[in-house]
């Protein structure tokens, strides 16, 4: 039933109707709402016998979780930024132990400075954990997401992150089909985990492994995400069929074809995107994008299907890798690397700084004419990174960075659509 | 399981041999039905403390939930010696996470439990001093005031034994460390630093806390089979000596052990829903030099001029603890 909704309470309504038994949650801005609507329906009943533990920390959120995966239950929970890396050394455990564990990510910047607005710097300081990772574009793509995220993890024996943008998405309100719990049932089946803590039955989870096998044992989990491609397809197009719209998959062509520039970018900046390419396109310029929606795995082979013909490529990215630049432009470059085009890293929309349609359509030009320095930041206020070096070269203790560049700026406000 | 002699050499302690005694007050560990639940065969030290108190411990509470036991265990020497991969000493569902998340997986498992509607089968978390009072302490402590039905185990080593000996948050004062040299003016682990995580459990307000020591493995297995008759959050805290990163003589584990109790440096008690509720009197009180003088880790306290002070601090400690649970009673005798 379509319902105008906020992105939050939408998922959370329907992890409750994948059934749900143990959910351990941390609040973190902007993650609080999921949890919060989660708490109510487990506590007025509509969860059936979930477990709903308010946890100390996220790493607690996450380790609780393990155990309750390891003895067989569905497991949940959501966190974001400093959160998901307080938890990660249970990120990489859940990973390389393959339980099934959904997890949302309300994507947020990561500190410092401390920035509670989004871009995706947590979810890549992730990416090699061993979770799949899916990315929505908007709230209806959110909650079909975590619905394909229960079938596929538990599928794979494979824990899945499903990433949607902070704030932009999770305090969007906006028209969502939502499904209803017979139908959530019909698609995904009951947990029926590969291994599990069973005094009838005694394994011993999680030993330790030597040189002589863990390199192998790492070779698996690499090879089950690369058969996860498939799965990931596949899932989608099951999807598909039962619910007759298309959500998730591996990625999302838009006017790609014949395209001789292609922008390539993960989560809700895609509608932007969409809306400039449509501008682009009527001015007379050959733009189309492709949407990552399963960034690990990344779909290296698709993706090449899809820009074997391009001119160049323009990734927009939320991230950074300090000392480098592009993460995303990265995982773009190996996927072509036999191909003659170029490709540019645009940096973009870090901690909440908005994206608007007009300056994607400017990079777009830039990029056709004379190409881009690599990385481009885009919309950076070079007046006040400017006046920042001069200070630093004038005096040693030119004081604190994150207090100089908001002073140059003026007051703190949020600027939309500029 | 088939039946597997076990040898007792219990010379010269005021324990009274099993054989000697009815057969419903000898130890679970020496009857045929004990479920061997850390298995032999593991790759634990000579001497090993922790070996033997988690193998007592768990055949416990295997008999006391009817072999209905999951374990979640930390990182840490016990994690290491009982599985390397393909290989495992554990006879029952166990499972090793991380070092500092024990306490919350087995809160997962509970959980689990609860929601599966699964009443018979019960959870216990185990690690090591610096898995529990260190680096899983936060688990810890969330556990405990959420009351979560898991009954944790602490192996006290006094020390990080795993990585090769460094200093923990249960290291005791003047021991030597590989972080806590025996240099300087004030050599060993500073006096006065660390925490007393019983106490800090009884502040938790939850349904069990005690203390136990390999010196006495009746009790031992009395505290767990009651700790493993209750519900919620339960700790047990066994004092386990390392001859390793003790430097003590392997084949004197248990005296070693005993004497931490009989000098009250390590007092065995009970208390319930933070109120202590029982302890076991010191039958034959010892100075703590006896106690001190069989661990090389205490060497320089004795080779320092400043020794006396050094030992009349140690014994301070001591004497805080005989007043605090008045562990020592009438008629008992001075073994100096």
């Amino acid at each position: 039933m379509k319902q105008q909704i906020e992105g939050s309470q939408a998922v959370a309504t329907v992890v409750a109707f994948c059934r749900p038994e143990v959910m351990a949650c941390y609040p973190i801005s902007p993650q609080t709402h999921i949890v919060e609507t989660l708490s109510q329906k487990v506590k007025a009943g509509e969860v059936g016998t979930c477990q709903f533990l308010n946890v100390e920390s996220e790493f607690a959120a996450l380790s609780v979780l393990i155990g309750a995966s390891a003895m067989g239950a569905r497991a949940y929970t959501a966190t974001t930024s400093q959160g998901l890396l307080f938890m990660a050394e249970a990120v990489y455990n859940a990973g390389g132990l393959g339980l099934p564990i959904v997890m949302t990510i309300a994507n947020r910047a990561v500190g410092a400075p401390i920035n509670i607005w989004n871009d995706h710097s947590d979810s890549m300081a992730m990416r090699d954990a061993g979770w799949i990772q899916l990315f929505a574009e908007n709230n209806q793509e959110a909650v079909d997401l975590h619905i394909q995220a229960f079938r596929l993890a538990e599928e794979l024996s494979c824990p899945v992150m499903v990433c949607m943008d902070g704030y932009i998405l999770t305090h969007a309100f906006e028209l969502v089909d939502l499904p209803t719990q017979e139908q959530v049932d019909d698609y995904l089946p009951p947990f029926e985990p590969v291994q599990v803590l069973d005094p009838l039955n005694p394994i011993s989870i999680g030993a330790m492994v030597g040189p002589d096998a863990f390199m192998e044992v790492r070779y698996l989990a690499h090879d089950k995400h690369i058969r996860a491609l498939e799965a990931i397809s596949r899932t989608s197009e099951a999807f598909h069929e039962q619910f007759g719209r298309m959500s998730g998959g591996l990625l999302e062509s838009y006017h790609t074809e014949g395209a001789e520039t292609i922008i390539v970018a993960l989560g809700s900046v895609n509608g932007t995107i969409k809306d400039a390419i449509d501008e682009l396109r009527l001015a007379g310029l050959s733009v189309g994008s492709i949407k990552i929606s399963s960034y690990r795995p990344f779909p290296t082979h698709a993706f090449h299907e899809v820009v074997k013909d391009a001119k160049r490529i323009l990734v927009i990215e939320k991230d950074l890798a300090v000392g480098k630049g592009g993460i995303v432009s990265s995982d773009v470059r190996m996927a072509v690397q036999n191909l003659p085009l170029v490709v540019m890293t645009v940096i973009a929309g870090l901690g909440g700084r908005a994206i608007p349609k007009s300056s994607i359509v400017r990079i777009v030009r830039e990029a056709c004419l004379e190409g881009l320095e690599e990385p481009h930041f885009l919309d950076l206020n070079w007046n006040a990174v400017n006046d920042e070096f001069v200070r630093q070269q004038k005096k040693r203790r030119s004081g604190l960075i994150p207090k100089n560049i908001p002073g140059d700026v003026g007051p703190f406000k949020l600027k939309v659509g500029q | 399981m088939a039946h597997q002699p076990i040898k007792f050499y219990q010379t010269g302690t005021f324990t009274i041999g099993n054989r000697l005694l009815d057969k419903s007050e000898q130890t679970l560990q020496s009857q045929v039905e004990r479920t061997n639940s850390l298995n032999s065969g593991h790759r634990a030290c000579q001497g090993c403390g922790e070996a033997l108190g988690a193998r007592y411990a768990i055949d416990a509470a295997m008999r006391a939930s009817n072999n209905q036991l999951v374990a979640v265990n930390a990182t840490g020497c016990l994690e290491v010696f009982s599985s390397p991969y393909p290989e495992s000493a554990w006879q029952i569902p166990w499972m090793h996470s991380l070092f500092g998340n024990a306490p919350a997986v087995a809160s997962g498992v509970a959980a689990a439990l609860r929601a599966k509607g699964e009443k018979g089968v019960k959870v216990i978390a185990q690690g090591g001093d610096g898995a529990t009072v260190d680096i899983g302490f936060g688990c810890l402590s969330g556990m405990f005031e959420r009351n979560d039905d898991v009954l944790y185990i602490c192996y006290d080593n006094e020390a990080y034994m795993n990585t090769g000996v460094q200093r923990s948050g249960a290291t005791p004062p003047k021991a030597w460390t590989n972080t806590t040299q025996a240099v300087g003016t004030h050599p060993g682990n500073p006096v006065g630093i660390g925490k007393n995580v019983p106490r800090i459990a009884m502040a938790h307000g939850i349904p069990y806390v005690a203390t136990a020591s390999v010196a006495d493995l009746h009790d031992l297995e009395a505290k767990v089979a009651k700790a493993m008759g209750l519900h919620g959050a339960r700790y047990i805290h066994i004092h386990v000596p390392c001859p390793l990163g003790w430097k003590s003589d392997p084949a004197l584990t248990l005296k070693v052990a005993r004497l931490a109790v009989e000098s009250g440096l390590f007092p065995l008690f009970e208390a319930e829903y933070g109120e202590v509720t029982d302890c076991t009197p010191i039958r034959r009180q010892v100075p703590v030099e006896r106690y001190l003088e069989l661990q090389g880790r205490f060497k320089h306290v004795f080779a320092d001029p400043l020794a006396r002070e050094a030992i009349a601090e140690i014994q301070a400690i001591a004497d805080t603890n005989i007043k605090r649970y008045g562990l020592v009673r009438k008629g008992v005798t001075n073994g100096t």
